[in-house]
């Protein structure tokens, strides 16, 4: 029998869950866990009960209120102020008992982003797939599970059927090696790959992560840079599942134990890309190409190092590409030339799926330590759980920020998207350590910059764009 | 779903790039439990000034764009979020096309579910099919998804691709879901399997 054919870690986990391959080349993939919000998943569960469905395997699914849930105050959904709001909520809250979805309360300790409590519970793991209703569900590929976010329909598709039917998916490979500088972290690596290969670049392909810089990042650098896969136009971006997966995922709440961790970790170990597969699409950079990186456009492929400058639309060939970025000029309120480090700031925003975990936390405190937040600044540190939460203020991180004069707020998506209390005004200036800068995005007429937690937190202390590296 | 078979409508020119989803249906108006009524919605930022009067120069505000059906745009249309609430928009708007270079990918499956046909047709034809948009009510375009082919109001014809299985479906208007369910044998047998090969995956139930 000759040897089969070298699979990339991708190909391996889609072959493992393929029920059935259709004439045209669809697939009916299986699906091992679906994570549920409030926002996505109130029509999807009124279309089983419109068709008289229910779960096919509810032992699989798990779900939690995140986007609505307001971050100071009470936060029992009676309280929440916006009726909209709290209607979402308590329809999950309903929903769930009705359909009998394993659910996390919102008083619950382990309540936060969806993102967040997956990996920390150990819900999400190597060689499985997961889906939810959220693009950002990406970011579990970080432990080298195939995750992808899926619109309301397919939520639906998956309760009902435990499979979706997909198209099978390009792989690309994005290589990146090298040291990275003073200063820089997972959030500037991921920013300076969706800078070169554009917002369309991942389209059509599932992205895997590859490269001594990549596996050097710890488990929650890894899981910023799969967050931000889709920035870059791919549904999921991998990384292989290797020593510093494993010893994150054993011991945690929901992950395997005794005999099933061994057969499990022995799976897990013939997962990694085999030598010589085939890539459709291969990317390579180095850590020279990255610096602590700011955001300047509405788009998050738009993006400078620190020390840059605002690009001139003058410089760009295509009208239509012109006219759009002198639109978002105007929007975001620059002017060709300007200093990033010129920018004042009003807003600071450290949290969300891309960067509340507690390594981002400790990043930020490092920088607020002693010093105060620059007058007429709010800035926010939004821990993405309430695990996280706890094991900030057992370190005495909350202290820090406190005195620093930032506001220390309880779990949810907070100011990554204005659907709860926590927004920015119009023509105000963010940095914000959250994944998307699209108008409108924090609120009407608000300015986003994308940057990273550390970048967010000198941003807070010097009131405009400062060059972390530079802040001892 | 309503089936989508041939479509002869108004189309609007939107000559832009990355039409990002916060664009289609910003987050503030997800908080609905309902797929329709988000119309009014449709493009906010580009529609609507703050105190909520129209933007006269936005082409959905003017005549007889008020009445497309078919949206022609540039690349990477709908990336950003998963968000269905952005094909619930736009069809409840009356949009049943949008044509387009190129789509992000998670917008182009949620438009299948919707009855939306997504159709990818090279930049230098949409630009074309932009100019014929600006014939105002003469530029009925016709998108024909049995043959597969968009015309133009002089009547040229232009062949596009589609999967048979996605074309089948909307053809027919069927639930994806009930397509599905036809091989709950095949699923039946693959959990089975699963049991004995991945037995370590650890279920939720303990959660609740």
């Amino acid at each position: 029998m000759s040897a089969s054919k070298p699979r990339t870690l991708f190909d391996k986990i889609w072959d493992a869950h393929v029920v059935e391959r259709l004439p045209d080349g669809t697939c009916i993939l299986y699906i091992d866990r679906h994570l549920l919000h409030e926002v996505t998943s109130p029509q999807a569960f009124e279309g089983l009960r419109a068709a008289g469905r229910k779960l096919r395997r509810p032992d699989l699914h798990i779900a939690v209120a995140d986007h609505n849930i307001p971050t100071k105050g009470s936060r029992i959904p009676k309280d929440i102020q916006e009726e909209d709001s709290r209607i979402q909520v308590e329809t999950l809250e309903k929903n769930v008992k009705e359909f009998g979805v394993p659910y996390i309360p919102i008083l619950d300790k382990r309540q936060g982003i969806v993102h967040i409590i997956g990996p920390e519970l150990g819900l999400s793991l190597p060689g499985t797939t997961l889906v939810c209703g959220d693009s950002h569900t990406s970011t579990h590929g970080a432990l080298g599970s195939l995750a992808f976010g899926i619109g309301t329909s397919e939520v639906e598709h998956v309760m009902a059927t435990q499979t979706l039917l997909q198209a099978p998916q390009k792989n690309m490979r994005i290589d990146v090696t090298g040291t990275l500088g003073l200063g820089c972290s997972a959030k500037d690596v991921v920013l300076a790959i969706i800078g070169k290969i554009t917002t369309a670049g991942g389209n059509g392909h599932v992205i895997e992560y590859t490269g001594d810089t990549i596996v050097g990042l710890d488990m929650a650098g890894r899981m910023t840079v799969s967050n931000m896969t889709i920035e870059g136009g791919a549904r999921a971006g991998l990384i292989a599942p290797d020593q510093t997966t494993f010893d994150y995922i054993k011991g945690r709440e929901f992950a395997p134990k005794g005999e099933a961790w061994d057969k499990a970790l022995a799976y897990w170990k013939t997962l990694p890309t085999d030598p010589g597969a085939h890539y459709d699409t291969q990317v390579f950079m180095t850590s020279a190409e990255i610096a602590p990186m700011v955001t300047w456009g509405t788009t998050p492929g738009q993006v400078v190092p620190v020390t840059g400058i605002v690009p001139n639309p003058m410089d760009i060939e295509d009208e239509g590409k012109r006219a759009q970025h002198q639109r978002m000029l105007e929007y975001m309120g620059l002017t060709p030339g300007q200093h990033m480090t010129d920018l004042a700031i009003d807003v600071v925003f450290i949290g969300s799926c891309t960067n509340g975990r507690i390594e981002d936390i400790r990043a930020a405190a490092q920088v607020a330590k002693g010093r105060k937040v620059a007058d007429g600044v709010q800035a926010l540190v939004v821990p993405g759980s309430g695990l996280v939460k706890a094991q900030a203020e057992a370190e005495g991180l909350d202290r820090i920020l406190l005195e620093a004069g930032f506001e220390w707020r309880d779990p949810c998506c907070s100011m990554c998207l204005g659907m709860n209390p926590d927004k920015i005004t119009a023509g105000q200036r963010c940095a914000s350590t959250s994944n998307r800068n699209f108008e409108g995005r924090q609120g009407i007429g608000g300015r986003t910059h994308l940057v990273s937690p550390a970048m967010a937190a000198a941003a807070a202390v010097t009131g405009r764009f400062a060059d972390v590296r530079q802040m001892g | 779903m309503e089936p989508f078979t041939k479509l002869t409508g108004i189309a609007a020119p939107l000559p832009m790039q990355n039409v990002d989803t916060d664009k289609i249906i910003p987050a503030r108006f997800l908080k609905t439990i309902k797929r329709s009524g988000l119309g009014v919605h449709l493009f906010d930022p580009l529609r609507f000034n703050k105190d909520g009067s129209e933007k006269p120069e936005f082409v959905l505000n003017q005549e007889p764009y008020r009445k497309a059906e078919i949206i022609v745009a540039f690349e990477n249309f709908g990336c950003g979020s998963s968000r269905e609430h952005a094909p619930w928009a736009l069809l409840d708007f009356g949009i049943r096309c949008i044509i387009a270079p190129d789509f992000a990918d998670i917008f182009f499956n949620n438009s299948f579910k919707n009855g939306i046909l997504p159709v990818r047709l090279p930049r230098a034809v949409c630009n074309q099919l932009i100019e014929d948009t600006k014939m105002g009510g003469n530029a009925r375009i016709t998108v024909d998804l049995e043959r597969q082919v968009v015309v133009r109001p002089n009547g040229e014809e232009i062949p596009f691709e589609i999967d048979a299985f996605r074309k089948h479906l909307l053809l027919n208007g069927l639930d994806d879901i009930g397509q599905t369910l036809q091989h709950s044998t095949s699923i039946d047998s693959y959990e089975a399997r699963q049991e004995q090969d991945r037995s370590w995956m650890p279920t939720t139930m303990t959660a609740a």
